[in-house]
C-alpha cells in the first residue's frame, strides 16, 4: 500500500514550516513509520540542516526529476533513525526547474517506498507552493497566532479549496500563553473562528526549538520540551489516535498544568 | 437612484441593461461616465443592452455612447426599441436590435418588461483574496473573511460574518442594502457611498442591516421586535 502524502504549507514565510516538517518527519519515524521527507524549497534548502543531514547530501530533487539519478540513490538516510530519509532540495537551481507533474510523479514514487511522504512547501502562493501541494492528500497549514499569518493562511486555504483539495488541518505555531492571557495575541479560538478548519496541533513558543534547529536535532527528540511534546501529539493524531486538543497554558503556579478546551 | 437621474443601469443575466430616462443625450453620457468611473473594473469586459422604449436614439448619440462604453472596455451589444431608423443604423453598426431567442422585433413605443436581476447563491466561506463580482443580488451562506470582496449590483445578504469588503448597488442603486448576522466589514460600500465598521475591540456579534439614509450609510441592528 502506498504511503500517505502530506504537504506542510503556510503562505507566509518564517512561521515554522520547515521546523514543523522536520519534527513531524522525525516524530513519525520515532513511532516506527518509514518516512521520506522532501524539501521542495528549491534554491533555499534548509530542511537538511534542521535534520542534521547537510554534510551527507550527494544528489538532490532536481537530479532525480531530470533523470540523473534514481530516487533511492538520492535519498539521504538518517544515521540514528534509519526510518527517516530525506530528499534534499537543489541549492544551485531555482523553482522553475520542476513542474507540478514532476512533483506528483516524484511524490507518488516516494510513497511506494514509505508510510509517509512529508513535503516541505516553499513560502508564497506561486509556482513553488503549487507544485508542493499538488500531490498532497492532506495539507497541514502552519500559522502563527497573529493577524498577518492568519490572513495568509486563509488565502492558502482558499486556493486549495478552489483546486478541490479540501483535506486541510491547521497547526498553530509559536503560541505564547502569557501574551494570549494579556489579550496581546490571538488565541486558538480566534484563529479557528476565522479559518474554520480543524486544528491538529498547537505548538507553544519554546526556546529549545532554536537550539535544536541549530544543532540539527529537532525538538521532538527532547522529552522535556513542551514544543517537542506538542509535535509528538500531532504525529499520534496523524496516526489516527483520538487525542483531544489542549491549549498550552504555559508555566503557572501549577507548572505544566494543562486545561482542556 | 433618484427619480430624475438621466439613466438607470441594471444587471441582468444577459448583460447590463441601460434605460435612458431623458432625451438629453449629453447629460445621459455624462451621468454614464460618472457611473462607469466609480466601478470601472466591475464593468470591464461586460456588454450593454440599451432599452430605448419609444425614445429614438440619434446616430451621433449612438456612436458617442459606444465610444464611452468602449473606453471602459464594455461592448454596446444591443439596442432595443427606438424607431425604425434607430434600428436600421444600429444594425449597420453591427449592433443587435433583438436579443437572441426573441421572436419578432418590438413594436416601436412598446417597452418590454425589464428582465429581473438574477441572484447568486454561494454556499461557502469567502476567504482572503477571493472576489465575487455579480450584477444581481448576492447571498452567502458562510463568512466573508478579511481580504475577501463582494461587489454586487443588487443587495448583499450574508448568513455569517462580514469582515472583508462588500459593495452593494455597485451599478448605482442607492436602494441596495447589506444584511449580515455580524456586520464588521473592513469597508462597506453602497452605490457611491463608503463607510467602515466602527472601531471597537471586543464587540458582541449581532445581525445588522446597512443602507443609505440621508446621504450616509447607516447600519441598524435587527431585533425580533422591530
Amino acid at each position: 500500500m502506498a504511503g500517505k502524502i502530506i504537504t506542510v504549507a503556510s503562505g507566509k514565510g518564517g512561521v515554522g514550516k520547515t521546523t514543523t516538517s522536520a519534527n513531524l518527519s522525525l516524530g513519525l519515524a520515532l513511532l516506527g513509520r518509514r518516512v521520506i521527507c522532501i524539501d521542495a524549497d528549491i534554491g533555499l534548502r534548509n530542511l537538511d540542516m534542521m535534520l542534521g543531514l547537510e554534510n551527507r547530501i550527494v544528489y538532490d530533487l532536481v537530479n532525480v526529476v531530470e533523470g540523473r539519478c534514481e530516487l533511492r540513490k538520492a535519498l539521504v538516510r538518517d544515521k540514528h533513525y534509519p526510518n527517516l530519509q530525506l530528499l534534499p532540495a537543489a541549492q544551485t537551481r531555482d523553482k522553475t526547474a520542476i513542474t507540478e507533474d514532476d512533483m506528483v510523479r516524484l511524490a507518488r514514487e516516494a510513497a511506494t517506498l514509505a508510510d509517509y511522504v512529508i513535503i516541505d512547501s516553499p513560502a508564497g502562493i506561486e509556482h513553488g507552493f503549487r507544485y508542493a501541494t499538488k500531490p498532497a492528500e492532506l495539507v497541514l497549514i502552519v500559522t502563527n497566532p497573529e493577524v498577518a499569518s492568519v490572513r495568509d493562511a486563509d488565502r492558502v486555504i482558499g486556493l486549495l479549496e478552489a483546486n478541490g483539495q479540501i483535506e486541510t488541518r491547521l497547526i498553530i505555531n509559536r503560541l505564547k500563553p502569557d501574551l494570549v492571557r494579556r489579550n496581546e495575541m490571538l488565541d486558538p479560538d480566534d484563529v479557528y473562528d476565522l479559518l474554520a478548519i480543524d486544528i491538529i496541533g498547537i505548538i507553544p513558543e519554546d526556546s529549545a526549538i532554536l537550539g535544536a534547529s541549530n544543532r540539527g536535532r529537532p525538538v521532538v527528540l527532547d522529552e522535556r520540551s513542551e514544543a517537542g511534546e506538542a509535535f509528538r501529539l500531532i504525529t499520534r493524531r496523524l496516526e489516527g489516535e483520538d487525542i483531544p486538543l489542549v491549549t498550552p497554558k504555559g508555566p503557572s503556579l501549577f507548572k505544566r498544568l494543562f486545561g482542556t478546551r | 437612484m433618484s427619480q430624475d437621474a438621466p439613466l438607470t443601469l441594471k444587471g441582468t443575466p444577459q448583460g447590463l441593461l441601460l434605460h435612458p430616462r431623458t432625451n438629453d443625450w449629453d447629460a445621459l453620457l455624462r451621468a454614464l461616465e460618472h457611473s462607469l468611473r466609480d466601478a470601472a473594473t466591475f464593468f470591464k469586459g461586460g456588454r450593454v443592452i440599451v432599452e430605448l422604449g419609444g425614445r429614438p436614439l440619434p446616430e451621433p448619440a449612438l456612436i458617442a455612447l459606444r465610444t464611452v462604453l468602449e473606453n471602459y472596455d464594455i461592448a454596446l451589444w444591443a439596442v432595443l426599441g427606438g424607431d425604425e431608423e434607430t434600428q436600421r443604423y444600429a444594425r449597420s453598426h453591427g449592433i443587435r436590435t433583438r436579443l437572441p431567442g426573441e421572436a419578432a422585433p418590438e413594436a416601436a413605443g412598446h417597452a418590454p418588461e425589464e428582465p429581473q436581476a438574477a441572484a447568486l447563491f454561494i454556499q461557502r466561506t469567502l476567504r482572503s483574496g477571493q472576489k465575487i463580482n455579480f450584477p444581481g443580488h448576492v447571498t452567502v451562506l458562510g463568512d466573508v473573511n478579511p481580504g475577501a470582496e463582494i461587489v454586487a449590483g443588487g443587495h448583499i445578504i450574508v448568513w455569517g460574518k462580514v469582515l472583508g469588503i462588500v459593495h452593494a448597488g455597485a451599478l448605482g442603486d442607492e436602494g441596495a442594502t447589506v444584511c449580515a448576522l455580524d456586520l464588521n466589514p473592513s469597508q462597506l460600500r453602497i452605490a457611491g457611498y463608503i463607510s467602515r465598521a466602527p472601531d471597537s475591540k471586543r464587540r458582541k456579534p449581532h445581525p445588522e442591516m446597512a443602507y443609505i439614509q440621508q446621504e450616509k450609510i447607516i447600519a441598524i441592528p435587527w431585533n425580533s421586535k422591530g
